[in-house]
């Protein structure tokens, strides 16, 4: 049994080291193996992994990488992620793809694709179009069509057919990790003062990083010894946090949070948690990952889905977990995230719910105008809840 | 030293015909929008990347571009008002200006300086720019109206090309059509009317007819010196393709602005005189300083022989649009991604384009102009230009404003840029030369 504080350890090195070691592991272990990468918000990797490649979720950078390269080829009003994400390949962290997926997330997302092919002509890079006319008939044949076009393309690269058998298993596997993931959530939600913000977070996003099968074991060694902990309750506000479905806050930033508030909820991450329900394995399994990306998963600013109008989303995730209040985030110049802010704001104000509106960068390094803002909010609500 | 001759032009009969026209035919459509909002009766807000007015014309729903209004406030210099409005309510300075324009026409009591802006009865959408659905999703929750949604899906990498017969492209035609016979099934439900298949075969005859004209006008400007100016003539083009599209009298004017064309062509009469620099720009112009913008290269005597807005603002009308008028709805759907597909797509991988642009009409040099506004057709500016010089040896000019945010405009860095670049393409035809 490994304990809990190697696994959080093991976790944040997977997340913080630009270089991404879980792969390279891997990699060492498979010398043949090939590795497929993409970009926010949620690719079914389930496809990639039934044919024996490794999926993973390529990421920011925080202060910690220098952007040298990146700022020549993108121009200069666009959000951070998009920057570091482009210095890293840039400056050969991402080598190792085989295959390289974008998706037309946001206006400045949709360029990626474009400077990724000039410049790396031997990666297969290709852009999988979600529907947003979600609730149309015909969107969910679109969509498993695409997949379908994806995986011809993964096999073409693997030299290895994509049997149901094998997606049957990889579903398998990839619904224990947001089982597993879920239950991590609800621990969050019911008993805060036992995983704190920072652990949670780095708990969850190793997912992205790591082959799914080691991160399914460590998240089934540490989720009943979290349990086991004994911390007491602190009188801390429960807040949600909103605006971390794309770029993400530095994790010290997350420090700061979780010294003020137990933060009982949040989107950071969200396409590693799109998919809210065990996805069937039976029947056509290419066709129930389709179908779960519409009808069973969550929200995020970047999809339209006209059933699921996205402020009714946030109320009700402040609802579910309980929360006393919300912090309203969006990354810096992030178009999709600053104009849903505004609509989150009026909603939040309108059902009366305390909440603060802020922006944040991946590369910030200077944290005390942030603590003073949490501070000043939570100590404001203090005086309400507590 | 730049040198700016102005050469004396013959007489033209034509002289004027295409920008009276443009003028009355706009201020019609303003005359039209005012009285919709005075009505309170339905329009549709639509976009010019894919307005699918082919369908909305069907059912003679009246169409706002809410893009060409806030153009509109920034060109008469009305712009900030909207803006600091959009502020105010919370909007970041960091978002796409023209909605922010637009937004705060909303709160503002629409009034905009042509006239008064109606309130959407209806939106159509396509995916063509992501802030089109963030935009729309702004107009839903203020009016509660309809948001439809085409989803258009796009090229799926570099040196994508649909093969006709692939599965893909069956795939993609089937999503379309079936998308189509929504929107048609809301519009018969918004307007009470039943749908009339003869009326849109039609208005695909009318955008057939209006496409090759289109083109017909792009390709004058091959010619030495190239008639008209890409960006001050071509954004009436432009404007007239967008709200007159799949109509009679939107046909009548590309009739217009050819015979303008074919005249100055015949009398050896260019957009400058002498032309000196032919261009290509990428990205859009600054409508706050429309004027200013176009002065930095005129004073070059460089003109605009090209634009990549003339392109995928026009949601493929410079593509060749084919309506087959047998089976409507289904060439429809072909066409749209045919055409419309690739004028969005292109923006994203138009290094090709570019190149192909360069060669076909003879061009110095590209400016690109980045702006906050947009950056679905600004994000990927530097590495495109950055491809081009080192593949093709094509000089190219970065620079940033805006299209609405005067605050963005800084004109004595903008003309060191520019006349670097000119004084560059200079000493090179020099070079070349010697
Ligand atoms: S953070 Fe926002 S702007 Fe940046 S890539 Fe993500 S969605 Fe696009
Ligand atoms: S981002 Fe660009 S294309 Fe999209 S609405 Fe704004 S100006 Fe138009």
């Amino acid at each position: 049994m490994t304990e809990l504080g190697d696994i959080i350890e093991e976790c944040r090195n997977a997340v913080e080291d630009p270089d991404y070691p879980a792969v390279h592991e891997w990699l060492e272990a498979n010398p043949d193996g090939k590795v497929l990468g993409h970009f926010q918000v949620y690719f079914p990797e389930e496809i990639a992994h039934a044919a024996g490649m490794l999926p993973i979720k390529t990421m920011g950078a925080d202060s910690s990488v220098q952007i040298r390269e990146a700022d020549a080829h993108i121009a200069a009003f666009v959000c951070s992620i998009l920057r570091s994400a482009l210095e890293q390949a840039l400056s050969g962290k991402l080598d190792f793809l085989s295959m390289y997926v974008t998706h037309p997330i946001c206006d400045a997302a949709r360029h990626v694709n474009g400077i990724w092919t000039r410049k790396f002509p031997d990666v297969s890079c290709q852009i999988l179009y979600y529907p947003h006319n979600a609730a149309s008939p015909h969107a969910a044949t679109y969509l498993l069509n695409e997949y379908r076009r994806i995986a011809g393309l993964i096999e073409e690269i693997t030299g290895r057919g994509i049997t149901d058998e094998a997606l049957r298993a990889s579903i398998e596997l990839f619904n224990e990790n947001r089982r597993l993931l879920r239950e991590l959530y609800e621990i969050r939600r019911n008993t805060p003062w036992l995983l704190s913000l920072v652990e949670g977070y780095v708990l969850t996003r190793a997912a992205g990083v790591m082959p799914r099968e080691r991160h399914n074991e460590l998240l089934r060694e540490a989720l009943p010894q979290i349990r086991e902990r004994t911390n007491k309750p602190q009188d801390k506000i429960r807040l949600v946090f909103e605006g971390g479905f794309c770029e993400q806050p530095p994790i010290e930033m997350l420090s700061v949070l979780q010294d003020v508030a137990y933060i009982v909820d949040d989107d950071f991450l969200i396409g590693l948690r799109w998919i809210l329900e065990d996805v069937p394995s039976d029947g056509n399994p290419m066709e129930n990952l389709a179908v779960a990306y519409l009808e069973a998963s969550s929200y995020s600013p970047v999809q339209r889905d006209p059933r699921k109008p996205k402020e009714h989303m946030l109320l009700e995730r402040i609802r579910n977990s309980g929360a006393q209040a919300a912090i309203v985030g969006a990354a810096k110049m992030c178009e999709p995230g600053l104009e849903e802010q505004v609509a989150y704001d009026n909603a939040l104000t309108e059902a009366g719910i305390p909440h603060l509106v802020m922006e944040f960068e991946e590369k910030t390094a200077n944290f005390e105008q942030v603590r003073m803002e949490i501070e000043t909010f939570a100590e404001s609500l203090l005086f309400e809840f507590v | 030293m730049k040198e700016h001759r102005v050469a004396i032009r013959p007489p033209l009969e034509r002289a004027g015909d295409t920008r009276g026209e443009s003028r009355r035919l706009m201020d019609r459509w303003w005359t039209e929008l005012d009285a919709a909002a005075e009505e309170d009766s339905l329009v549709a807000n639509v976009f010019v990347m894919g307005s699918l007015a082919e369908i909305l014309n069907t059912f003679d729903i009246p169409m706002s571009f809410p893009e060409i209004a806030s153009l509109q406030t920034a060109v008469k210099g009305k712009a900030m008002d909207y803006l600091l409005a959009a502020e105010d309510a919370g909007y970041s300075p960091d978002i796409c200006g023209y909605v922010k324009v637009d937004v705060g026409l909303h709160l503002t009591g629409r009034q905009h300086p042509l006239g008064r802006y109606p309130k959407p009865g209806m939106v159509v959408a396509t995916n063509m720019c992501n802030t089109y659905i963030k935009w729309s999703e702004i107009w839903e929750r203020q009016y509660e109206c309809p948001v439809f949604v085409l989803d258009l899906p796009g090229w799926r990498g570099t040196g994508f090309a649909y093969d006709m017969g692939s599965e893909t492209f069956k795939n993609d035609v089937k999503f379309v059509e079936g998308q189509l016979r929504e929107l048609i099934a809301l519009c018969e439900e918004v307007t009470g009317k039943t749908f009339d298949i003869d009326k849109l075969r039609e208005i695909l005859d009318n955008v057939n007819r209006m496409s090759e004209l289109y083109r017909a006008i792009l390709a004058t400007n091959k010619h030495r010196p190239a008639p008209f100016n890409a960006l001050t003539e071509g954004i009436n083009y432009m404007g007239i393709a967008n709200i007159l599209r799949g109509r009679e009298d939107g046909v009548r004017f590309m009739e217009t602005a050819l015979a303008e064309l074919d005249e100055r062509i015949d009398k050896g009469v260019g957009a400058v005189s002498p032309e000196q620099f032919r261009l290509l720009l990428v990205g859009t112009a600054c409508y706050t300083n429309f004027r200013d913008f176009v002065g930095l290269f005129e004073q070059w005597n460089g003109v605009f022989v090209a634009s990549e807005y003339m392109s995928y603002a026009g949601g493929g009308i410079d593509r060749g649009v084919h309506y087959d008028l047998s089976r409507p709805v289904e060439s429809l759907a072909e066409q749209i991604l045919i055409t419309a597909q690739p004028s969005m797509s292109g923006i994203f991988f138009s290094h090709e384009w570019q190149a192909n642009v360069v060669r076909d009409y003879a061009i110095d040099g590209i400016a690109y102009h980045g702006v906050k506004s947009c950056r679905t057709t600004s994000a990927g500016l530097p590495d495109a230009r950055e491809w081009l010089m080192r593949n093709e040896d094509i000089p190219g000019l970065f620079i940033q404003s805006d299209l609405v945010d005067s605050r963005l405009w800084a004109e004595a860095q903008l003309k060191n840029r520019v006349d670097a670049f000119f004084e560059a393409l200079q000493s090179r035809r020099v070079q070349v030369g010697a």
